[in-house]
């Protein structure tokens, strides 16, 4: 068995360490090392990659970054707990009403964000329909800007935040809500005082589905911030292939990794949940 | 409070819904702009005529069927070797992988491969795409595929073992028909996963190698070609078609 | 009588981190019994079975089929079939299928008569194309049973399979096992924590405690002269009055003085448990023990309060050897 097991597990291995270890590790080693004068690299060690990162430019954008995910997350959870709970509560249909949430979300992602693009810009469907109506006369910017890209994430990732609340929200002891209204509480009073705290741990997981990738987004600021909205993400990938800058980019990532490990070690740590 | 839960519960899946399904209505106006003039397939038949669409709606294709093909069998032998005994080291590899950035994921990507070209001429292309698609594929696959093993009980392989089959043997005739619905459901997220993606592949891909979320992004970017809009329409109800037939496999 | 006994463990132990499961099992089964393996849980019983499969590694011994040793084989290369306790009947194929499995593995094309007749034996006529999820549980359970009989094993190993039956059906089958078994003549080796299955069901008992071997033997021996107190009080209630125990169904209790040449012991009846065709007579010696009189029903004429006399033959007591 053992022979076997170990036959099975190598070419997982071989792919797992080949193209993604070894990547991430010449990326460690880029970080440290130079551009060369035509957007090469040149082997000349240096920490400086790193300390443009506290460039009052690219420390902003780091910051950003982080507030945006933060944002993203708390209207993602202020959205979805909501309604998470009904559907945890819609007896027989509950796997219809979660299918229909989860649906969407699994098809596109380029194409669900191409959607926004269509609504909100100048010539977009809003726009359209707002100055037909006549309520105004030349169109709004909507699009390309910080709003449309927290529109976007927030959109973009909350059935991945109502799929963890509700497997909180059904795990939970339901004689709980009973005992809660056998002492007097009311349904909001419970919600806040019972349901809430009881599913904290399952909020806290659904907030890193949320923050994680919005601090790693990319199409969602490149579409709808257009190039305006410099987060981490487009940061990278401009420079990777206009500013041909491969040691600053792999720096940002770098640091973009060590926060995302980060909050995951925290959360899983505090779960104490197995990984895969 | 249900009655509000409820009204809450209807304006969030409009917002959730309304966006790609006003995506689809009007990808059948008869004109190019957001104003609806008529019933039309124009955009259709054009999308379908376009030879740049054509090409890498087959290159995104058959990416999609290479590196599905590829990224199920290593998965699924990789959670079955799992399910017996964990390897951390691993696990933490693929979990990694799941949680890493797909920008990082792609210029780390780019990155490696401009070694393999320097050493092996290995240039951008097809396969890079192919490979970079089964190395970030592999964990969902993993992932699906050990819940349903998971399932299993550990009896059922002893029971093999005692009537006379060999590991190999009991793997074959017992394990893999069990958890085959789950095999087929991992397949189609492998599927979906790969023919959707734009970042990474947009970083490793050669020029000669464009993909449909490629043309998309581009067309995107343009502004206002509802053309898009007929594309968008038809991946959504193909992929979607794909999830809910997982989602039922998963079931079974 | 074959002079070898078809299975033979010496010196069997196991050893697994933090404790040993079995330590130093001598056992000798001899061929066409009916073996039981009896022991409250954590025993070794189920350890000793798997390690007789090959699903587990002995730290130290020997085990020996037919007189050759199959230590180092794998569980594939033994001619051991298990039942599993549940049953691990393959889902994706028939009944036919499960019970041909066995028989492909080893080469054989021609499966047409052997299921057939392991299928009559069984009584499962008429279910051959049934999936497992269609079938009750007794159903499954003689599935497990045809499965493992049709390769010919020369031993039938057993884990708990009546456990997963509700009581009634548990009953019936431990009657027609036994049947089965005196018909096909295979050695089982049956594993149970229910010493009236085992006491019903087999020819010898090994009585386990802690991973080892407490006591071998026929059923009525280990009832009426077991080697330890917790033999004695495993296989069946026992009455411990001054050092000296005897079973409930051998106290006799009475109102009047009893017979002078036996110890008689004086005490009050504190309850009475009606049990259908018997009655328990617990009773409070003056000595301070408490006491079961088993009592045929028709005979109880007694009542909580009265004053008794309990005795016994001297050569119903149990005799425990120091």
């Amino acid at each position: 068995m053992r022979r076997l097991r170990a036959i099975f597990l190598t070419p997982a291995y071989t792919v797992t360490v080949g193209l993604f270890l070894i990547p991430l590790a010449i990326i460690l080693v880029y970080s440290l090392l130079s551009r060369g004068a035509y957007g090469g690299i040149v082997f000349d060690w240096t920490t400086e990659n790193y300390r443009r990162l506290f460039d009052p430019l690219y420390g902003a954008i780091l910051l950003r970054t982080v507030v945006i995910a933060v944002i993203t997350t708390a209207i993602c959870l202020a959205l979805g707990f909501p309604l998470a709970l009904f559907i945890s509560q819609s007896g027989a249909r509950k796997n219809l009403y979660l299918q229909l949430v989860m649906l969407p979300f699994w098809t596109s992602f380029l194409v669900r964000t191409y959607a926004w693009m269509f609504l909100l810009r100048d010539t977009g469907l809003i726009n359209t329909a707002l100055q037909s109506i006549g309520l105004i006369h030349e169109p709004l910017p909507l699009l390309y800007n910080d709003g449309a890209v927290l529109l976007g994430l927030v959109y973009g990732h909350l059935p991945f935040v109502v799929l963890p609340l509700y497997a909180t929200l059904e795990r939970m002891d339901k004689s709980l809500i009973e005992a809660s209204a056998d002492l007097g509480a009311g349904p909001w009073t419970t919600l806040f005082t019972v349901i809430l705290p009881v599913s904290m741990p399952g909020v806290r997981a659904a907030a890193l589905l949320a923050f994680i990738p919005s601090l790693g987004a990319f199409l969602t600021p490149d579409l709808l911030g257009g190039g305006k909205t410099v987060m981490a993400g487009t940061l990278i990938q401009n420079q990777f292939t206009t500013a041909r800058d491969w040691p600053f980019g792999s720096a940002v990532s770098l640091v973009l990794m060590a926060v995302v490990m980060l909050m995951v070690w925290r959360v899983v740590r505090t779960k104490g949940e197995g990984l895969v | 409070m249900k009655r509000g839960l409820a009204a809450y519960a209807v304006a969030a899946y409009l917002f959730l819904h309304l966006p790609l399904l006003v995506l689809a209505i009007f990808s059948f106006n008869h004109s190019r702009f957001t104003v609806w003039q008529g019933f039309s397939l124009d955009w259709y038949r054009l999308a379908w005529r376009d030879p740049q669409l054509a090409e890498a709606a087959a290159n995104s294709l058959l990416i999609a069927v290479v590196a599905t093909l590829l990224a199920t069998v290593i998965g699924t032998l990789a959670a079955w070797a799992l399910w017996k005994r964990d390897s951390p080291t691993l696990s933490a590899s693929l979990y990694t992988s799941l949680v890493t950035p797909e920008i990082v994921t792609g210029i780390s990507l780019l990155a490696f491969f401009q070694w393999t070209f320097r050493f092996l001429n290995v240039r951008l292309g097809m396969h890079t795409v192919i490979l970079a698609h089964v190395s970030f594929s592999i964990a969902y696959v993993v992932i699906v595929v050990l819940a349903r093993l998971r399932t299993l009980e550990p009896a059922l392989e002893e029971a093999s073992l005692d009537l006379g089959a060999t590991e190999w043997q009991t793997f074959v005739y017992v394990t893999l028909p069990a958890i085959l619905p789950g095999i087929a459901a991992a397949a189609l997220l492998a599927f979906t996963v790969s023919f959707d993606d734009y970042v990474i592949t947009s970083l490793v891909a050669g020029v000669d190698s464009e993909t449909l979320p490629m043309v998309i992004y581009a067309m995107a970017r343009r502004g206002g070609n509802p053309v898009v809009n007929a594309i968008s329409t038809l991946i959504v109800f193909a992929l979607g078609a794909l999830i809910v037939a997982s989602e039922r496999l998963q079931k079974r | 009588m074959p002079l070898t006994p078809v299975l033979e463990l010496a010196n069997l132990g196991k050893e697994f981190p933090g404790h040993y499961a079995l330590k130093g099992v001598y056992l000798a089964i001899d061929t066409g019994s009916f073996f039981a393996l009896l022991g409250p849980s954590g025993c070794g019983k189920t350890t000793t079975l798997r390690l007789i499969a090959g699903f587990e590694e002995a730290t130290t011994g020997d085990i020996r089929l037919n007189g050759q040793s199959i230590l180092h084989l794998r569980p594939y290369e033994r001619n051991v079939t298990t039942v599993f306790q549940s049953y691990a009947l393959f889902p994706h194929l028939t009944v036919r299928g499960n019970i041909e499995f066995g028989l492909r593995r080893r080469g054989i094309r021609d499966t047409a008569k052997p299921v057939r007749e392991v299928i009559e034996l069984v009584q499962l006529e008429g279910k051959e194309d049934r999936l497992p999820a269609q079938l009750s549980g007794g159903e499954r359970q003689r599935v497990a049973l045809a499965r493992a009989l049709v390769v010919r094993p020369d031993v039938l190993l057993l884990d708990e399979p009546l456990a997963a039956l509700d009581p009634q059906l548990r009953k019936q089958l431990r009657a027609e096992l036994k049947a089965l078994q005196r018909r096909v003549g295979v050695t089982f080796v049956f594993v149970t924590h229910d010493q009236e299955e085992a006491l019903s069901m087999s020819d010898r008992i090994a009585v386990m405690r802690g991973g080892c071997v407490e006591q071998v033997g026929s059923p009525r021996d280990l009832y009426s002269a077991p080697a330890t107190r917790f033999v004695a009080g495993f296989l069946g209630a026992v009455n411990w009055v001054d050092g000296s125990g005897v079973r409930p169904e051998l106290t006799r209790i009475t109102r009047e003085l009893a017979p002078p040449e036996v110890r008689t012991f004086p005490g009050r009846v504190e309850s009475i448990m009606f049990l259908g065709n018997l009655v328990h007579v617990e009773t409070r010696l003056t000595s301070g023990e408490r006491v079961i009189a088993e009592v045929p029903a028709g005979q109880s004429a007694f009542a909580p309060g009265d004053c008794v006399h309990l005795w016994w033959r001297p050569a119903d007591e149990l005799r425990l050897p120091q």
